[in-house]
């Protein structure tokens, strides 16, 4: 009986699987819709727009942008604007129907391989049904072959994608909550009491806090890393300091997550409730490295944007994966700092100097 | 001849190299108020815990309500009322909530709980406050009714962990007078308490010092027995010579 | 003079799911620089709301208070780096060692064990020995001398000290009022709360409060002396049959256990000897009837009429 007096307990044990039903039956799908796509049209005849705008008729994909040359194309893969790109040589009609074959190139960003995959495998079939409606009318066989070129990712590994999530997953895990129990915990024992009444400033009891995780977030991910290129063979393309430099600012981040989810507990285990359904299973979902945020609908869309491990995740791969400088990532560091300052600012601004 | 109610011989528990409870010996007996007390980690707790079928003891035996507490602990949760200082009741459930689920749990008819919750909240002048969350009660009347629902099933013996600890000096003495009430029934009162005033309303009150049961006796006997003035005076001379203090 | 602690209509409400709580009503007093101040009142009373209020951890409703002459409000931090507090909870670290937690409170304070070990000395020796133990496995008592010890280090102006002891066994209370006593000989100004009506006469003076109020405040002498009633104290081997009959006589005001005696109030004076003649006639031998002082829970529980 009591437990139906527990309203708070209630919410959660049924809001939950309500939440978690709808976020996975609808709107968290591996399939894949309005993929951004570059296309590179050097040939410009009655084939290739065909094609395109099959392409662009499909439901998986939408044409970012009608690119004019290879730089260009690179360019917006490095600012992760696409995720594919189809390009078609010149001469494309000519050689299909005089050299009864014709090549055509396709790219897709294997940072993300089951994507990449999946990208290329609708591309692929949409030029085939494209042919086999033609074929029927032509008087030799034609063949169109694409060449595919698997970006960043030739090999197409997992790990590529899993270990820049795990290092977004773990720090988030190990700050926000060790961060937030550990504060309550003093809380609970009464010692906070006692150190609020001490000339000792209130920040410094926060900074001595949170101190200690940051050492110990940054061994963590220290021992990832090594993992990650010894274990798994993965490299690291880009700059380490960066990557440090960006995971520090993520790992403040979380210190702070967890700072403002103490502040507003009283108790060990609401604190732990409170980190991991606040903010485990949001960083899981909406970081993007196990469903693809640009299949969401866009209510979700829009909400991924306020999960700080969603940029990071980006960032990370981008340096390590991608091999990028700051000059691809500075919007997304942007952010992350934005949202640590205010989220600093905010638990700066709840931590209480007294007790209620 | 007097009915014993709790009886332990050499009853004994060990954790590691520690003796938490020495080779205590002795007998309660029926429709008495017993006083168990001791200085913090004297081993009231753990000798309690054993009584209650709680925790098995390391050797020794004992019987309570007839039962022995080292094969038969289901026999005695049922047949025993216990009471301690911090929990006994669902703070957010109503006086009414509590007297149901409690009854439930100890196996009584739902006509038995009706009869006895309306017969307890009347003599508890809680008619009013019946539909009241009990965490909204102040301390003493928790305490009372606490009591009254360890009492419900009409045990042979209540155990009561320093049942009046912090309890204001007026409702501190009606508690008391329900234990009286109590024992007129046929109920064994068990009680540890820090207020040295109340061991001098047992019947008989035993001391413990260091895992041992250093006396036993009514509180005018140990007076004259030490020597001593009052209660507090035959504590303080026991407990001073003790070695160890809580765990 | 100056006040140690002054506090003028503090008030302070709870409000919460189940209801409101009045906490502390509208209540003032001072206490005096160098006094040992006793707040008596059972649970729920309002030590702690008040004790938190003094040492600027909580925000009162309403009224003003004072701490070695700074506000509790405007000046919390200048309290904080003058006053001890020793919460109702154990308050240290209990994974810590003894000396880790001395030190460690001490450079809280921006001090060392060794600049105010005269103050501590004394209960210091004490818990020397389990220096090495870590604070969760301590004993009450050894916690309780530890606390004080931490509470302590800065030599504080005022020490707060909120129920230190309760749930201890009545030789480590005693053990502690001895060390308040020295404490007090050393001019800091102490205010402890406790349950234990007892321990009242212990300190220099008292407020007995219940419901967030204060029923008196004065010496315990005083109290004691402005105890309305002739006091007596009854006993016979039937002690609870004993109670249950000076109930049905006519001329009681009021009969309460205490200790191995029932205290007695009559409605009007020269009752004994009927009284002991109606007692005789409901079979009741070995009566003993004596005037007595009264105490401060036999004050209390007046107030509380």
């Amino acid at each position: 009986m009591h437990v139906f007096r527990d309203r708070k307990s209630l919410l959660m044990l049924f809001g939950l699987p309500i939440v978690q039903i709808v976020l996975f039956g609808f709107a968290l799908t591996n399939e894949i819709k309005n993929s951004k796509i570059a296309v590179l049209d050097y040939s410009k005849d009655n084939v290739t727009r065909a094609i395109t705008h099959e392409i662009e008729a499909s439901r998986y994909f939408e044409i970012a942008i009608n690119a004019t040359n290879k730089n260009e194309i690179e360019e917006t893969f490095k600012k992760n604007k696409i995720k594919s790109a189809i390009i078609f040589p010149s001469d494309f009609e000519n050689k299909l129907y005089h050299l009864h074959k014709a090549r055509v190139q396709i790219i897709a960003d294997a940072s993300d391989p089951n994507t990449a995959t999946t990208l290329v495998n609708y591309l692929t079939s949409i030029i085939q049904n494209y042919w086999k409606e033609k074929i029927s009318t032509a008087a030799v066989p034609l063949q169109i072959i694409p060449e595919v070129r698997m970006l960043y990712n030739p090999e197409l590994k997992s790990a590529q994608n899993f270990v820049p999530g795990v290092i977004a997953l773990v720090l988030m895990l190990v700050c926000v909550m060790m961060t937030s129990i550990s504060i309550v915990r003093e809380k609970e024992l009464g010692t906070m009491e006692v150190l609020l009444v001490s000339p000792f400033k209130p920040i410094l009891v926060i900074l001595s806090k949170a101190v200690p995780y940051l050492a110990l977030s940054l061994v963590n991910l220290i021992v990832i890393l090594v993992l990650s290129v010894y274990a798994l063979g993965l490299p690291i393309n880009g700059s380490i300091v960066l990557l440090f430099a960006v995971s520090m600012l993520y790992i403040i981040t979380a210190l702070s997550l967890g700072l403002l989810i103490s502040t507003s507990t009283a108790s060990q285990q609401t604190a732990m409730l409170l980190s991991l359904m606040g903010m485990l299973l949001p960083t899981i979902l909406f970081a993007g490295f196990m469903f693809p945020i640009e299949n969401m609908p866009l209510p979700l869309k829009i909400f991924s944007n306020v999960v700080p491990a969603k940029w990071f995740y980006i960032i990370v791969k981008s340096i390590m994966i991608k091999g990028l400088g700051i000059e691809s990532i500075w919007k997304e560091t942007l952010i992350l700092l934005v949202m640590t300052l205010l989220l600093l600012i905010l638990s700066l601004k709840k931590f209480k100097v007294r007790l209620a | 001849m007097r009915e014993t109610v709790i009886s332990t011989n050499q009853l004994t528990k060990q954790f590691g190299d520690f003796i938490a409870t020495n080779k205590i010996t002795f007998e309660v007996y029926k429709g008495e108020i017993f006083g168990f007390l001791g200085a913090n980690g004297a081993g009231k707790t753990t000798a309690m815990r054993m009584l209650c079928g709680l925790s098995k003891p390391s050797s020794g035996h004992a019987t309570v309500a007839g039962f022995d507490v080292n094969t038969q602990p289901e026999e005695i949760k049922k047949n025993i009322g216990y009471m301690s200082q911090k929990f006994s009741l669902y703070e957010d459930l109503t006086i009414t909530e509590n007297i149901e689920f409690f009854g439930g749990i100890y196996g009584l008819t739902n006509k038995q709980i009706a009869e006895k919750s309306k017969d307890l909240i009347e003599r508890l002048g809680l008619v009013k406050a019946k539909d009241q969350l009990v965490g909204s009660l102040p301390l003493g009347w928790k305490q009372k009714l606490s009591f009254s629902i360890a009492i419900l099933h009409q045990p042979k013996v209540v155990f009561l962990d320093e049942p009046t600890g912090g309890v204001d000096p007026v409702t501190r003495r009606q508690f008391w007078d329900m234990l009286y009430q109590a024992t007129e029934n046929g109920i064994t009162v068990f009680v540890t308490t820090h207020y040295m005033d109340e061991a001098e309303y047992c019947n008989r009150v035993s001391i413990m010092v260091d895992g041992k049961i250093e006396a036993l006796d009514s509180p005018d006997g140990l007076k004259k027995q030490f020597n001593a003035n009052s209660m507090d005076e035959v504590f303080y001379q026991l407990a001073r010579s003790a070695k160890r203090s809580d765990n | 003079m100056n006040y140690a602690v002054e506090v003028e209509n503090i008030r302070k409400t709870y409000t919460s799911e189940i209801g409101t709580t009045h906490a502390l009503q509208d209540i003032s007093f001072a206490v005096n620089s160098g006094e040992l101040f006793g707040l008596i009142g059972p649970d729920g009373a309002g030590k702690t709301s008040l004790f938190r209020i003094l040492t600027t951890v909580l925000l009162a409703d309403g009224g003003k208070a004072t701490v070695n002459g700074f506000d509790v409000v405007n000046k919390y931090r200048e309290i904080r780096s003058c006053v001890g507090y020793m919460p109702g909870k154990f308050s240290l670290y209990q994974d810590l060692t003894v000396e880790e937690n001395l030190n460690f409170f001490a450079t809280l304070f921006g001090t060392t064990l060794e600049a105010n070990y005269e103050l501590v000395k004394d209960i210091y020796i004490q818990i020397e020995p389990f220096k090495k133990r870590r604070a969760g496995k301590l004993s009450g008592g050894m916690k309780q001398k530890l606390a004080l010890c931490c509470a302590l280090i800065h030599k504080p102006a005022v020490l707060f000290l909120d129920e230190p002891t309760t749930g201890v066994d009545p030789v480590s209370r005693k053990e502690f009022w001895e060390m308040l006593k020295r404490l007090k000989q050393q001019g800091i100004t102490i205010l402890v709360s406790t349950p234990y009506m007892d321990e009242a006469t212990l300190c220099d003076r008292i407020a007995l409060i219940q419901h967030g109020t204060i029923l008196s405040i004065d010496t315990p002498q005083k109290i004691i002396a402005s105890f309305p009633h002739p006091l007596y104290a009854i006993k016979s081997p039937e002690i609870y049959r004993l109670l249950k009959d000076i109930h049905a006589y006519e001329n009681t005001l009021s009969c309460y256990a205490f200790g191995e005696y029932l205290h007695l109030i009559f409605k009007e004076e020269n009752h004994n000897d009927e009284l002991l003649h109606f007692l005789t006639n409901k079979n009741h031998e070995q009566v003993v009837l004596k005037p007595i002082e009264a105490s401060i829970e036999d004050c209390f529980i007046e107030l509380l009429k």
